[in-house]
């Protein structure tokens, strides 16, 4: 017998995972939840179909959408999760001794209730004293926030269903409202390659951009997502990702990663010439 | 209601037995189920093209209806609580003028509030009625118009013994109704029908907690929007009448300018939403209340911005609100609600049913939900940080007594010549100005033009009010009567 995942990264290409077993499937009010066993990429975490995360290849994600800004900002201490509900980001923000507080805004209440059952790999600090999660709609949360946090990151799904709301404009006005005067915003900026992700990607970067006085882009490769090129938003009011970071201050906090460094820091933000392109096409 | 009956639908049954048989067609529409179109049947997919069909004997005919529109009609006159309904395939507007071509002809009088959509004047145009103007009241505040005062039309009645019907909006544009009731027992006591734009409130007679519906509050006929609030397709509607009615000499009205290729996508999604109505409105209408109570309070909180609602009930102009309406006054964010709508559609991409001078209005209905109301909240609240000024200078309404010197129809084919704004004072304009806010009518076919409603144009065109109905687009010039 065999049984595989597939999800459709275009109309006409299909992305496949050969499963061992499924371990909880589940319908919330907003999405459906599945987890499965795989050999080769562990256990892993879909929504509606869609992969969000798997064992393997979860770290790349993670420490980059986290370690990013947090090298940049001087003096993080209060920090907005919004999505995220597998506790990932959290995980690696959890690692900071000078982090005080870790707020974690996810919309649906049952992703924590089946990541922190079946995913303890990322789900694993969302015990943390400092962690604080609101069950709410992002763009809600935000809009009652002024000036309360250093760094937002938006771990968001993609701009169709639930998460729709984290790619509009007046979310991204609302982060930068909710951002102290020198707030940095990091998102998950979807792909460059198939095109109707790279619509989606311009359309944020367009909207960032109008939003924040200094609008980044930097990319990692993801093996689990659509084309594997995936790219995050930096957004910044004042500091700039890679004149600002300060490499000695970082590497002095001894915390070890995977795929983050900050060599790689400096270069995640050197881009394709055809992603240039895009993204000066809307800037 | 009978329940078990609403769940038919015949024509939407109908024409799922006609795809079966396969029937070949020698007949109109020449894209033969879209097979001579390609493209056309690409873009709305085959489903869609195949159901476009003429009128045929297993599908009725809806100029002589006798099988299954009839039954379907007879369906919607039960869900409305009314004694007969005609399916209308071109807009509430053609509902509209045949409700007052039923009801007057030549040289007759009609009651009517001022604020009335442009379709009602232009079927005065058609028939050569007069109107007698009822002036709407208006808040100040707000600057919006109301409804009419029970004891402004009995005055209008009493001066106006001899007038064959009084029109009622159920309710306005913002969800305001008028004590229709009390409307109606005035209008019958003097033997005068009661006709009822309900464009916007179709929803009335199917929800908990809504105003009253015209059929319930004894009106004679309403026209039914169900292609606004009640989720069928653009360009199809209802009049729903009672048995003061005869039925056969409104369905000649109807014929007289309805099309003999009546659209059976338009058909049957009147028959779909009618039962939809029926069987889960109150529910759904539930949760429209819900969520536009959710919509207020939250924009509300913002600051500055006013979502209005039953509060402002004063037991007559206002007798009642329409709570899905969404409408937000935003003058004290310093900004006119057309500059508020124009913000949302350019930059967040968020298209409302429209904005005024002091308000905007987002329409909720069936197929709202509260991600999209979340997007709303958030984006006005972005356009108060971004852009909040001090609000000064912004134009008040004033509602303009309108002097009806000829009927519409009579200035409207007179001889006429076009002079420039400034020099029409004094003269018979025959056409429309249209001016928004508030969507009342400035000048109508057959008014005098005075100084003061000169002024008001140039003033509104200053503020960039969008202006709209005369020949000449920029409103520099305008048609009066000849000669004069």
């Amino acid at each position: 017998m065999e049984l595989w995942f597939t999800e459709k990264h275009t109309p006409d290409v299909n992305f496949s995972i050969r499963v061992d077993q499924q371990l909880c499937s589940m319908q919330s009010d907003f999405q459906r939840i599945d987890v499965f066993d795989s050999q080769e990429f562990g256990r892993f975490l879909t929504l509606d179909g869609y992969m969000m995360l798997t064992e393997k290849d979860e770290f790349i994600y993670h420490e980059m959408i986290t370690h990013v800004p947090m090298a940049v900002h001087p003096d993080p201490k209060n920090i907005l999760v919004i999505g995220g509900g597998d506790g990932g980001v959290v995980r690696e923000l959890a690692r900071y001794q000078s982090v005080q507080s870790i707020d974690l805004v996810e919309i649906d209440s049952m992703v924590v209730e089946v990541c922190k059952k079946y995913l303890p790999f990322t789900a694993c600090s969302l015990d943390d004293p400092r962690v604080k999660i609101s069950y709410a709609d992002g763009i809600k949360f935000i809009r009652q926030r002024e000036a309360e946090y250093d760094i937002i990151i938006v771990d968001s799904t993609d701009p169709f269903g639930p998460g729709e709301g984290l790619f509009t404009k007046e979310f991204y006005g609302s982060c930068y409202k909710a951002l102290r005067d020198d707030g940095i915003m990091v998102n998950q900026h979807e792909s460059p390659f198939y095109p109707e992700d790279a619509t989606a990607m311009q359309r944020a970067h367009k909207r960032i951009a109008k939003s924040f006085p200094i609008s980044r882009v930097y990319q990692a490769h993801i093996p689990t997502y659509p084309s594997g090129h995936w790219l995050f938003g930096f957004a910044s009011k004042k500091y700039h990702p890679i004149k600002n970071m300060n490499p000695q201050k970082w590497e002095h906090l001894g915390i070890t990663t995977a795929y983050y460094n900050t060599k790689l820091h400096s270069g995640s933000f050197c881009l394709p010439t055809y992603v240039e392109d895009m993204l000066k096409d809307v800037e | 209601m009978d329940r078990f009956s609403q769940n038919k639908a015949p024509i939407f049954e109908a024409l799922e037995e006609f795809r079966k048989m396969r029937v070949v067609p020698f007949d109109v529409p020449g894209h033969k189920r879209g097979r001579g179109n390609p493209e056309l049947a690409g873009f709305l997919g085959e489903k869609c093209v195949g159901i476009d069909v003429n009128s045929m004997k297993p599908l009725d005919n809806l100029c002589h209806p006798i099988s299954v529109i009839r039954e379907a009609e007879a369906l919607a006159a039960q869900a409305f609580g009314a004694s007969i309904a005609f399916f209308m395939v071109n807009g509430t507007t053609s509902a509209v003028q045949s409700m007052i071509l039923y009801a007057c002809k030549r040289g007759d009088k009609i009651i009517m509030p001022r604020n009335v959509h442009r379709s009602t004047i232009n079927a005065l145009v058609l028939c050569g009625a007069i109107p007698i103007y009822v002036n709407p009241e208006v808040n100040r505040q707000l600057g919006i118009s109301l409804g009419m005062s029970v004891s402004q039309v009995e005055k209008a009645i009493n001066e106006h013994p001899d007038a064959k019907a009084v029109f009622v909006n159920n309710p306005t544009y913002y969800g305001v109704c008028s004590d229709l009731r009390s409307i109606v027992n005035l209008a019958h006591s003097r033997g005068m029908l009661v006709l009822a734009d309900e464009a916007h409130g179709t929803h009335f007679s199917f929800g908990a907690g809504l105003p009253q519906a015209a059929m319930q509050a004894g009106a004679d006929m309403s026209s039914i929007g169900m292609h606004k609030s009640g989720g069928s397709l653009t360009q199809s509607s209802l009049i729903v009448a009672a048995d003061t009615i005869n039925e056969g000499y409104l369905r000649q009205i109807i014929n007289l300018t309805q099309t003999t290729s009546a659209s059976y996508l338009l058909m049957s999604g009147l028959d779909i939403s009618r039962r939809n109505l029926a069987l889960r409105g109150r529910l759904v209408l539930q949760g429209v209340l819900e969520l536009a109570e959710y919509a207020r309070n939250e924009i509300n909180k913002i600051g500055d911005y006013y979502a209005f609602s039953t509060e402002l009930i004063n037991g007559d102009s206002f007798f009642d609100f329409d709570r899905t309406k969404l409408s937000i006054y935003t003058l004290d964010i310093g900004m006119a609600g057309i500059e508020v709508y124009d913000i949302l559609r350019d930059e967040y991409d968020i298209q409302i049913e429209f904005g005024d001078l002091g308000n905007i209005l987002a329409y909720l209905s069936v197929g709202d939900r509260y991600r999209d109301i979340e997007r709303l909240v958030s984006a006005l609240a972005e356009i108060r940080r971004r852009f909040k000024r001090p609000s000064c200078g912004m134009l008040s309404q004033e509602y303009i007594d309108p002097v009806v010197v000829k009927s519409p129809q009579e200035a409207f084919y007179a001889e006429k010549c076009s002079l420039p704004l400034s020099q029409t004072p004094g003269r018979i304009c025959t056409e429309f100005v249209m001016c928004y806010p508030p969507g009342i009518p400035i000048l109508a076919p057959g008014e005098m033009v005075t100084k003061e409603i000169v002024e008001y144009i140039e003033y509104a065109k200053d503020k960039g009010s969008s202006m709209n109905g005369p020949e000449d687009l920029h409103i520099e010039r305008l048609n009066v009567l000849k000669g004069e």
